[in-house]
C-alpha cells in the first residue's frame, strides 16, 4: 500500500478506533487440529462486529516449510503482484509460491488476490550483521509502504495470517480454513467505528511470527506512539493494534524480556501493589514502570498475543474488556465471551476470568523443535 | 524632587465602619494607613499604596476598598499609562527599574489555547472516587532498557538515582534572604507532608531546615552563596542554576539590609554585605564547562542523587537542552518568560525569554528526535497556575512542574509586584522580623498542603475523564490536547491538532 496512513486512516483520526470479539485456542500437546471449530466460536460473536474485518491466525500450519518465511501477500492488482515478486525475487530465495486458495461467497465482495510465498532470506542483500529477522521486517516494511496495491499479511515462519473486510465466519469459510490445522489458533472480529475498513486493516496484525488481536481502545497512544517512535518504529497504520505489536518486538526480541516481563510492562501493576511485593521485587517492578512507564497500555484492553510456542491473553489493568479463559484437557481457550467455548466445548475443567492486568500464558509442553518434528512426522 | 506620578490606587475608607482600631496601620507596610489622634480619623496616604490587600483581609469591620486609581489620560496607543509613568519614574530616579514578580505583559498565554481531551463511548471514563488514579512520578536519567537476571529473575541493571514525587508538582527556587525563613519552612513541611520537594535557591540552607534534606532540592547558582560538601550531600538532588525565566542572562543582588546574622551565616558571606550573584556562572562560559560542574557535583555526591540543570527558556531552548543532556543532566528544568522573581530589571523580565509552552514543547520533540528524552527528566516552570496548566504541561511533554508564584500565593501573595521592596506586607517576601513573623509556618504548611491535595483531586479527575489511570499515559500524550485559536505555525511547534481536526 502506497500510503498505508491514508488507506488505514482516511480521516486523520487520532488513531483508528475499533471494538471486537476475539477468540484464542491453544492444544499445549502441540497436536493440529482444524480451524473448523475457531470459525464457530468466533462467529458465536457476530454481533460483537459489524462485519468490516475479520480474520484468524494460525500456527503450527506449514510444517513442510518450517524453517523458511512464510509471506502471506494481498494484492489489489496483477501489476502489483510483478512488482512485488521482482523484489522479493531480489532480496529472498524464493522455494515456493502459489495462489492462496479461496472459496467465492456473497458476502466477500471484490476481494483482493492473497498469494503465499516460502522463502529464505538472501545472504548476499544482507547487511553485515543483519539479523534475519531485521532483515524480514525491514523488507515488509518496504513493502508495505513502498509498493502500490501490496500488503503483506504475515511474514513469519509455519504460521499464517488469514484476515479480511467481512464477518470473521465469511473470511474462514471464504479462506477455506477448516481445511488447515494448526496447534493454536487466534481470531478477531471487527467493529470499527471511524474507518470504511480495508483487508489490511483487519486482525490480526502481524510482524514476523508474532500476532495480535485485540479489542478495545488505548487511550494512551499518542505517547506509546511517542515513545516507540524514538526506537524507529513508524505507526503508519495508526491503530492501538500497531503500537501493541510493535511494542511486542521491542520488549521481546530487542530487549530480550520474556513474556511475564512483557505483561508486566504493558499492563504494570499499581504502584501500591508494588509496594507489597518483596524487596527484589519490588525493585524490579518499579525499575519497570520507570524504564518503560511510557509503554504502559492504559485504557481498556484485552489482547491476545501469539508467537511460535505461546499464547498469552491479558486486559488492561483494571480489566475494562472481557477475557474469559477455559480448560479442557490440553486445550487452553482465551475468549470475549464464555458463550463461545461453551459452543465448541461444552464440558470444560476449569473457567475463570483473570483478574485485570494478570497474564493468561499458554505454551507447548515440549520444546518446538521436536514439536516441529513431531508435527512434520505426523502429516507424513 | 517632586514627583509627579499620581498614585496607583485608592483608599476607600467607610467611616461609619471604622472603629479606629488601627489595625490597617500596624498591617501596612508601606505606610498607607496613619491615625490622626487630633480627628480621631484613620488616614490614608494614597501615593504608597501598592494594592497588597493586606489591610482591607485584616480590617475587623470591613471598612475599606482598595480602587484602582483610574485617572484618565488622553488615550494614545503607544503612550499608555504604563509606558508614561515608567519615563517619569526613570526622570526621577536615573536608574534601572526594577521589579518584582513575573511579567504583568499580554504575552499570549498558549495553556488558554489547549483544550483537554476525554472518553465517551469508546472508552470509558475511570472514576477516580473508586478506581486507583495514579501520579506518581519519577525524576532522575533512565536507561535505554534494562537486564533481567533470566535465573533470579532479579534485576541485573543499575539504575540511575531517582527522586519519587507523590504528585507531579515541586516547590520552585526561592532562597533564603529573597524569602524568609518561615516561608522556607512552611515549604519544606508541605513538601515533606505531600511527597514531593522544596528547594533552597541559591541562598544556602538553615541549619535548622536540615530536617527537611530528604525532601530538598539544594541549588548551586552563580554565587555558589552557602555551597558546601554538607549542603550538598543533604539535599535529594543538586540543581545548577543558570538562568532564571524573569531574568535570563541577568544575575542577582541581594542588597546588604537583607543580610541579617542568619542569612550571613547560612550564605557563608559577611553580614551586611551585598550579595551579588554573576550574571553567568563564571566557571561555565560553555557547554563543556557544564559537563564539568555536573561532574564534580556527582564526585562530590558521590553519584547518590540526580543532577538538574535549570536554564531560562529562552530561543535556542531545544538546541541548548540537547547538550545538557549530552553533558550529563539527570534533570532538566525550563523556566519560562512568565517566571517570577524576587527583583528583576522590569526591562528584562517583560522583554526576554519565551513562553514556557514553546520551550517545552520544542525541547520534548528535539529529545524525542534524538532519542535521548529518557536519559534526562523534565521539569518546567514559569507561571503555572492551577491543575488544568499542570495537566497540559504533562502532556506537553513535561515530566512534573515547579510552582514558585501559586505556592506564595496559597501563604497570602496577591501579587503586587513589590519583592523587591523588602517590604512584603504579607510577610513572605522580606527579612524584616516583624513582617515575617506573620507567615506562621504551621498554617503556611496546611495552605501549601491543601493546594497540592486539591490540584492533586483535579488531575485525578482529568486523568480518569479521559480513561487512563497513571500519570505516565498522559505524560507526552500531546493527542491529549487540541489547539484553539492557533496558527498552523504554533500548531505545529506544540506538536497537537486544531480542536475540531
Amino acid at each position: 500500500m502506497k500510503n498505508l496512513t491514508i488507506t488505514s486512516n482516511p480521516y486523520n483520526d487520532d488513531k483508528v478506533v475499533d471494538a471486537c470479539s476475539i477468540f484464542g485456542m491453544m492444544d499445549t500437546t502441540g497436536r493440529r487440529f482444524s480451524g473448523k471449530d475457531v470459525i464457530r466460536a468466533i462467529g458465536n460473536m457476530h454481533v460483537r462486529g459489524n462485519g468490516l474485518g475479520g480474520g484468524f491466525a494460525v500456527y503450527g500450519l506449514y510444517p513442510d516449510y518450517a524453517d523458511l518465511y512464510a509471506f502471506h501477500i494481498m494484492y489489489l492488482s496483477d501489476d502489483a503482484r510483478e512488482e512485488a515478486e521482482s523484489f522479493l525475487s531480489c532480496n529472498f530465495r524464493i522455494a515456493h509460491k502459489e495462489e492462496i486458495a479461496t472459496k467465492p461467497i456473497r458476502a466477500i465482495k471484490n476481494p483482493p488476490h492473497v498469494w503465499r510465498y516460502f522463502m529464505e532470506v538472501n545472504k548476499q542483500s544482507k547487511t553485515q550483521g543483519q539479523l534475519d529477522d531485521d532483515y524480514v521486517v525491514e523488507k515488509v516494511m518496504t513493502i508495505n509502504t513502498g509498493l502500490a496495491d501490496a500488503f503483506v499479511f504475515s511474514s513469519g515462519k509455519n504460521m499464517g495470517v488469514f484476515k479480511g473486510v467481512g464477518y470473521p465466519e465469511e473470511i474462514g469459510e471464504y479462506f477455506c480454513l477448516e481445511d488447515y490445522k494448526g496447534y493454536l489458533w487466534t481470531s478477531h472480529g471487527r467493529f470499527p467505528t471511524n474507518t470504511p475498513g480495508w483487508w489490511g486493516g483487519a486482525h490480526p496484525f502481524c510482524i514476523l511470527d508474532w500476532t495480535v488481536v485485540h479489542n478495545g481502545e488505548i487511550s494512551s497512544y499518542g505517547i506509546n506512539k511517542r515513545y516507540l517512535e524514538q526506537f524507529g518504529y513508524q505507526c503508519t497504520m495508526q491503530t492501538d493494534t500497531e503500537v501493541v505489536a510493535y511494542a511486542v518486538d521491542l520488549l521481546v526480541r530487542k530487549h530480550g524480556f520474556s513474556i511475564e516481563t512483557l505483561a508486566r510492562i504493558l499492563s504494570a501493576p499499581f504502584w501500591a501493589d508494588i509496594d507489597r511485593m518483596p524487596e527484589d521485587q519490588q525493585k524490579l517492578f518499579r525499575t519497570l514502570r520507570q524504564v518503560y512507564g511510557s509503554l504502559l497500555l492504559n485504557g481498556p484492553f484485552t489482547i491476545i498475543i501469539a508467537h511460535e510456542g505461546e499464547m498469552i491473553g491479558l486486559t488492561d489493568r483494571i480489566r475494562l474488556r472481557p477475557l474469559i479463559a477455559a480448560t479442557k484437557d490440553s486445550v487452553l481457550y482465551l475468549s470475549s465471551e464464555e458463550s463461545a467455548i461453551r459452543l465448541i466445548s461444552p464440558e470444560l475443567d476449569k473457567v475463570w476470568i483473570p483478574t485485570g492486568g494478570e497474564p493468561v500464558i499458554a505454551r507447548l509442553k515440549s520444546p518446538i523443535h521436536s514439536v516441529r518434528k513431531q508435527v512434520a512426522a505426523t502429516k507424513r | 524632587m517632586k514627583t509627579y506620578l499620581p498614585s496607583r490606587f485608592l483608599v476607600d475608607r467607610d467611616q461609619s465602619r471604622c472603629i479606629q482600631c488601627q489595625v490597617c496601620v500596624n498591617q501596612c507596610s508601606f505606610g498607607v494607613h496613619s491615625y490622626d489622634a487630633s480627628d480621631n480619623l484613620v488616614k490614608a496616604n494614597e501615593a504608597n499604596c501598592v494594592g497588597c490587600h493586606r489591610c482591607v483581609v485584616f480590617c475587623p469591620t470591613n471598612a475599606i476598598n482598595i480602587r484602582k486609581n483610574t485617572l484618565s489620560y488622553r488615550d494614545n496607543y503607544n503612550w499608555r499609562p504604563e509606558a508614561i509613568e515608567d519615563i517619569l519614574k526613570q526622570a526621577e530616579t536615573g536608574g534601572v527599574l526594577l521589579t518584582g514578580m513575573g511579567s504583568d505583559k499580554e504575552h499570549k498565554n498558549y495553556w488558554d489555547h489547549l483544550v483537554l481531551n476525554a472518553s465517551q463511548v469508546t472508552n470509558p471514563s475511570i472514576d477516580p472516587l473508586r478506581e486507583p488514579m495514579e501520579l506518581v512520578t519519577y525524576l532522575g536519567k533512565k536507561p535505554d532498557m534494562i537486564e533481567i537476571d533470566q535465573k533470579t529473575g532479579t534485576l541485573k541493571t543499575e539504575m540511575p538515582p531517582q527522586i519519587k514525587l507523590s504528585l507531579p508538582v515541586m516547590f520552585s527556587a526561592m532562597s533564603y534572604g529573597a524569602v524568609s525563613l518561615n516561608v522556607q519552612q512552611s515549604l519544606a513541611r508541605a513538601a515533606t507532608e505531600s511527597g514531593t520537594f522544596w528547594n533552597t535557591g541559591e541562598g544556602g540552607l538553615h541549619k535548622s531546615l536540615y530536617k527537611y534534606a530528604k525532601n530538598t532540592i539544594v541549588q548551586v547558582a552563580s554565587g555558589r552563596f552557602g555551597v558546601h560538601s554538607e549542603y550538598l550531600n543533604a539535599g535529594a538532588v543538586v540543581e545548577i542554576k543558570i538562568g532564571q525565566g524573569a531574568k535570563p542572562g541577568i544575575g542577582g543582588h541581594l542588597p546588604g539590609e537583607k543580610v541579617s546574622l542568619d542569612v550571613s551565616k547560612t550564605r557563608m558571606i559577611p553580614q551586611g554585605t551585598d550579595a551579588l550573584s554573576p550574571a553567568p556562572q563564571h566557571d561555565i562560559y560553555s557547554i563543556e564547562d557544564l559537563t564539568q560542574l555536573i561532574y564534580a557535583l556527582k564526585e562530590a555526591t558521590n553519584y547518590t542523587k540526580p543532577i538538574s540543570v535549570k536554564i531560562a527558556a529562552v530561543h535556542n531552548s531545544a538546541a541548548i537542552a540537547s547538550g545538557m543532556v549530552r553533558a550529563g543532566a539527570d534533570i532538566i528544568v525550563l523556566d519560562g518568560i512568565r517566571g517570577s522573581t524576587g527583583a528583576a530589571p522590569k526591562v528584562i523580565r517583560d522583554n526576554v525569554g519565551i513562553p514556557i509552552e514553546m520551550a517545552l514543547a520544542s525541547v520534548d520533540s528535539r529529545l524525542r528526535q534524538e532519542g535521548i528524552r529518557n536519559q534526562a527528566s523534565l521539569v518546567i516552570s514559569g507561571g503555572i497556575r492551577n491543575s488544568g496548566d499542570i495537566a497540559k504541561a504533562i502532556a506537553l511533554g513535561a515530566d512534573a512542574v515547579y510552582i514558585g508564584t501559586a505556592a506564595l500565593m496559597a501563604l497570602g501573595c496577591t501579587c503586587c509586584q513589590q519583592c523587591h521592596t523588602g517590604k512584603c506586607a504579607w510577610g513572605i517576601c522580606t527579612s524584616d522580623l516583624a513582617l515575617t513573623k506573620r507567615i506562621n509556618p504551621e498554617i503556611g504548611a496546611q495552605r501549601l498542603s491543601n493546594l497540592l491535595r486539591g490540584w492533586s483531586i483535579e488531575i485525578k479527575d482529568i486523568l480518569g475523564g479521559m480513561g487512563i489511570n497513571a500519570i505516565e499515559s498522559l505524560r507526552g500524550n500531546r493527542l491529549a490536547l487540541r489547539g484553539m485559536g492557533l496558527s498552523d505555525t504554533e500548531l505545529q511547534i506544540l506538536g497537537v491538532k486544531m480542536v475540531g481536526s
